[in-house]
C-alpha cells in the first residue's frame, strides 16, 4: 500500500488504460494495429481538445459549462454565413469573434459580477444555444456548404498517414502546455486557481486572469468546433443540449485535474482522453450494446475515482473548500 | 326562311344557356366544408423543430390548413421528452381540436395520447408511432421497410452475388419506433439468410459524430465490410465520412424524408442509396385525415386509421430532379 500510495490519479488512470489496452490486445484480434490505434486517438481527439479547454478553466478554479454550446453555435453560425455567400475567411473571423466575445462575457460574469462559475456558465450555455437557434440560424443541423470545403481537410485529411485531428489535438496540447509552463499569465492562472486571495495579495491581476480563462476556453472550443464540423461535414447544434459537456468534465477530472483548482496539467487531460478512447474503441469492436456500454463506462470511471480516493485521501484544503 | 328560324332558335337557346351559366349553381357541399374548419385549432408536437422532417411537416400542414381558417400551433419540446409530455398535458387542458404528435419513443406519450382522445381531441401520429394507436397514424411501415432493407442487403452482399456477406447497422435511439420496428423487419429477413453476418449493430443517438466513430471502428475491424445501413440520412453524413476516409468501397444504405440534401448526397457519392418516405406527401396525408375527421365529427378514438407512406429506394441512377424537396430558403 505504501508504494501505491505515492501513485497519483494520473498514473492510476494511465495504468488502467494500459491494462485495458493489454486485455483488448490479447482478446481482440485487430485491436493492436497501427490503423486501429490511429483511429482510436482520432475518435477522441475532439473530446481531448475540449478537455484541454476545460482543463485550463478548471486549473484556474472555474468550470465552463457553456463550452460545448458556444462551440456548436459559433461554428454553426460560421457555416451558415458561408452558405449565405460570405467569403470563408470573413465568416471564420466573425464566428471566432463571436466566440471570443461571448467567452469574455462569461468571464466577466464570473470575475467581476462574482457569480459562481457553475451558475454563470450554465446560464450562458442555455442563453447561447437559444440565441443561436432563434437569431442566427434556423436549423438544428447546419451542413458544410460547398464554399467551405477547404475546411474539410482539418477533419478528414491525413498528413504522413496520420489523421489531421490528431495533429490538432497534439498542437492544442502543446500550446496549452507551453502557456501553462512558460507564459506569465499561464503561471498566474495556476496561482489564481490555487489560492485566489493569496494571488491577489501578491499583486496578480486576478480578475483579468479569470476573464482570460474563459476567452481561452472559447478559443480552443472554436478550434474543436471547426474540427468537428470538418470531420462530419456538418455541425449538429443538438450537442449543445446533450450531456457532451459532462463527458468533457469527466475526461478532465478522471485524468486527475482536481475541481478545487490549481492542480494538474495537460498530461492529465491526455491520460483521461486515452482511457475513454480505449474503452469506447474496444467496446465498439466487441459490438457491445449501447446501453450496456454506458454501464461498463460508469463502472470503470467509478473504479478509477474510488482507487484514487483510497490512495490519495482528501487533504485539509479540499475538505475546507469543497470540490466545486 | 328556314335558315332564319333555325338561327333564331339557336340564338334563343344560346342566350338562355348563357344566362343559366352566368347565374351558376351553388355547390351544396361548400358551405358545410368551409364551416367545419372555421375556428378550429390544430396543435403540433414534434420531437424538435429545426430539422428537415419536422419543418417539412409543419410547412405542409400550415399550407393546407391555415387558408381554411384553422389555427396551427407548434409546441417545440426540442428533443426533451419531458417537455413534450408537458406540452401534451397542457394541450389536453386547452382542448384544441386536433393534436399532431411525433413520438420520441414508443412508450413515453402512450397514456397521454389516450387521455387526449378521452378529452375529445383527435390525435394524429406521424412517422414514429406510440404503442397506443390513435385516430390516425401517417408514416412509414417500419417493419416492412426493415424487411425491404434486409432484402436489399442480402441482394447486395450475399456471397452468392459476390459480396463478403458482412453488414453493419447504425440505429438512432434504441427505443424509437423507427429503430425497434425496423430491427424487427431486418431480423425477419436476416434470420433466413445465415450467409449474411451482422458484424455490428450499434446506436448513435441520431448524431453524426457518434455514427462516424462507430463506422470507422467497424470498417477498421472488418476491412471487407460490404454494407452499412443507417437509420437516418442526417446522422449518416458521419457514416459516409468514415467510409470516405477509409477509402474502402462500402455500400451505404440510409433513409430519410427525401429532403434535397439526400439527393445532393446521392449525387456526390455520400450515400449509395436512400430509402425515402416523402415528407410533403406525409404532410398532405395528415392534412387530409384532419379534414376528414373535422367533417365527420365522430367522437375521437372511435376509428383508427393507418396510412403507410409509400417508400422509394432512390439511387443516383433512378433519381430525378423532382425526387427531393427543399425547405424555403434552402438552396
Amino acid at each position: 500500500m505504501q508504494i501505491f500510495g505515492r501513485l497519483s490519479q494520473e498514473q492510476i488512470v494511465f495504468g488502467l488504460a494500459m491494462l485495458l489496452c493489454l486485455a483488448f490486445a490479447a482478446a481482440l484480434p485487430g485491436f493492436l494495429t497501427t490503423n486501429n490505434l490511429l483511429n482510436l486517438v482520432r475518435s477522441v481527439s475532439i473530446l481531448g481538445i475540449l478537455g484541454v479547454a476545460m482543463g485550463l478553466v478548471v486549473i484556474g478554479r472555474g468550470i465552463d459549462l457553456s463550452l460545448v454550446a458556444l462551440m456548436a453555435v459559433s461554428v454553426a453560425w460560421t457555416l451558415h454565413l458561408v452558405a449565405g455567400g460570405m467569403p470563408l475567411l470573413q465568416a471564420l473571423a466573425i464566428g471566432l469573434a463571436f466566440s471570443l466575445v461571448t467567452g469574455a462575457i462569461s468571464g466577466w460574469l464570473v470575475a467581476y459580477v462574482e457569480i459562481p462559475a457553475i451558475f454563470a456558465t450554465l446560464a450562458m450555455g442555455t442563453l447561447i444555444y437559444g440565441f443561436g437557434r432563434y437569431f442566427l440560424f434556423g436549423l438544428d443541423v447546419v451542413y458544410m456548404p460547398e464554399a467551405a470545403q477547404a475546411l474539410l481537410w482539418y477533419g478528414q485529411g491525413t498528413l504522413f498517414g496520420i489523421p489531421v485531428p490528431i495533429y490538432m489535438f497534439a498542437g492544442v496540447c502543446l500550446g496549452a502546455y507551453l502557456f501553462l509552463r512558460y507564459a506569465k499569465s499561464g503561471r498566474y492562472l495556476r496561482a489564481v486557481g490555487d489560492n485566489l486571495l493569496a494571488a491577489r495579495i501578491t499583486g496578480i491581476p486576478a480578475r483579468p486572469i479569470i476573464v482570460l480563462q474563459y476567452v481561452l476556453s472559447a478559443l480552443i472550443g472554436y478550434t474543436a468546433g471547426i474540427v468537428t464540423a470538418a470531420s462530419v461535414a456538418s455541425m449538429n447544434t443538438r450537442v449543445a443540449i446533450s450531456t457532451y459537456v459532462y463527458d468533457v468534465i469527466l475526461v478532465v477530472v478522471l485524468g486527475g485535474i482536481g475541481l478545487s483548482g490549481g492542480k494538474g496539467g495537460i498530461r492529465n487531460v491526455i491520460v483521461g482522453t486515452l482511457l475513454i478512447g480505449v474503452l469506447l474503441n474496444g467496446m465498439t469492436i466487441m459490438d457491445i450494446q449501447y446501453t450496456v456500454q454506458s454501464v461498463i463506462k460508469g463502472i470503470i470511471l467509478l473504479t478509477a475515482i474510488v482507487i484514487d480516493t483510497i490512495l490519495n485521501p482528501r487533504d485539509e484544503q479540499t475538505a475546507q473548500q469543497g470540490d466545486i | 326562311m328556314r335558315l332564319l328560324k333555325t338561327s333564331i332558335v339557336a340564338a334563343t337557346l344560346a342566350l338562355t344557356a348563357g344566362s343559366a351559366l352566368a347565374q351558376g349553381i351553388d355547390d351544396p357541399t361548400r358551405e358545410p366544408y368551409y364551416s367545419s374548419f372555421q375556428g378550429k385549432r390544430v396543435a403540433y408536437v414534434p420531437v424538435a423543430m429545426g430539422f428537415d422532417l419536422t419543418e417539412g411537416w409543419a410547412i405542409g400542414l400550415k399550407e393546407a390548413l391555415e387558408p381554411l381558417g384553422v389555427t396551427f400551433d407548434i409546441r417545440d419540446p426540442n428533443w426533451s421528452t419531458d417537455a413534450g409530455a408537458q406540452a401534451i398535458t397542457s394541450l389536453i387542458a386547452e382542448k384544441p381540436d386536433v393534436i399532431v404528435v411525433h413520438n420520441p419513443d414508443v412508450q413515453s406519450y402512450a397514456r397521454l395520447l389516450k387521455k387526449a382522445e378521452e378529452a375529445g381531441i383527435y390525435v394524429v401520429q406521424v412517422n414514429m408511432r406510440s404503442s397506443y394507436s390513435t385516430d390516425a397514424f401517417i408514416g412509414a411501415d417500419y417493419v416492412g421497410m426493415g424487411e425491404q432493407i434486409g432484402e436489399r442487403l442480402v441482394e447486395k452482399c450475399s456471397p452468392a452475388n459476390g459480396g463478403s456477406g458482412k453488414v453493419a447497422i447504425t440505429q438512432g435511439v434504441l427505443t424509437a419506433a423507427a429503430s425497434v420496428y425496423q430491427m424487427q423487419g431486418i431480423d425477419n429477413v436476416l434470420s433466413k439468410h445465415p450467409e449474411i453476418q451482422l458484424v455490428s449493430n450499434q446506436a448513435a443517438d441520431w448524431d453524426a459524430t457518434k455514427a462516424k466513430n462507430i463506422a470507422a471502428t467497424v470498417i477498421q475491424q472488418h476491412p471487407d465490410l460490404c454494407a452499412i445501413t443507417g437509420f437516418w440520412d442526417v446522422m449518416d453524413v458521419g457514416t459516409a465520412a468514415a467510409i470516405k476516409e477509409s477509402g474502402k468501397d462500402v455500400y451505404l444504405l440510409t433513409q430519410g424524408g427525401g429532403n434535397k440534401m439526400a439527393c445532393d448526397g446521392l449525387n456526390n457519392g455520400t450515400y449509395s442509396e436512400v430509402v425515402v418516405y416523402f415528407v410533403p406527401g406525409q404532410a398532405r396525408d395528415m392534412a387530409t385525415m384532419i379534414k376528414q375527421m373535422l367533417q365527420l365529427k365522430q367522437a375521437p378514438g372511435t376509428t383508427k386509421t393507418t396510412l403507410f407512406t409509400p417508400l422509394t429506394f432512390l439511387t443516383k441512377e433512378n433519381m430525378t430532379p423532382s425526387s427531393c424537396w427543399s425547405l424555403p430558403g434552402q438552396n
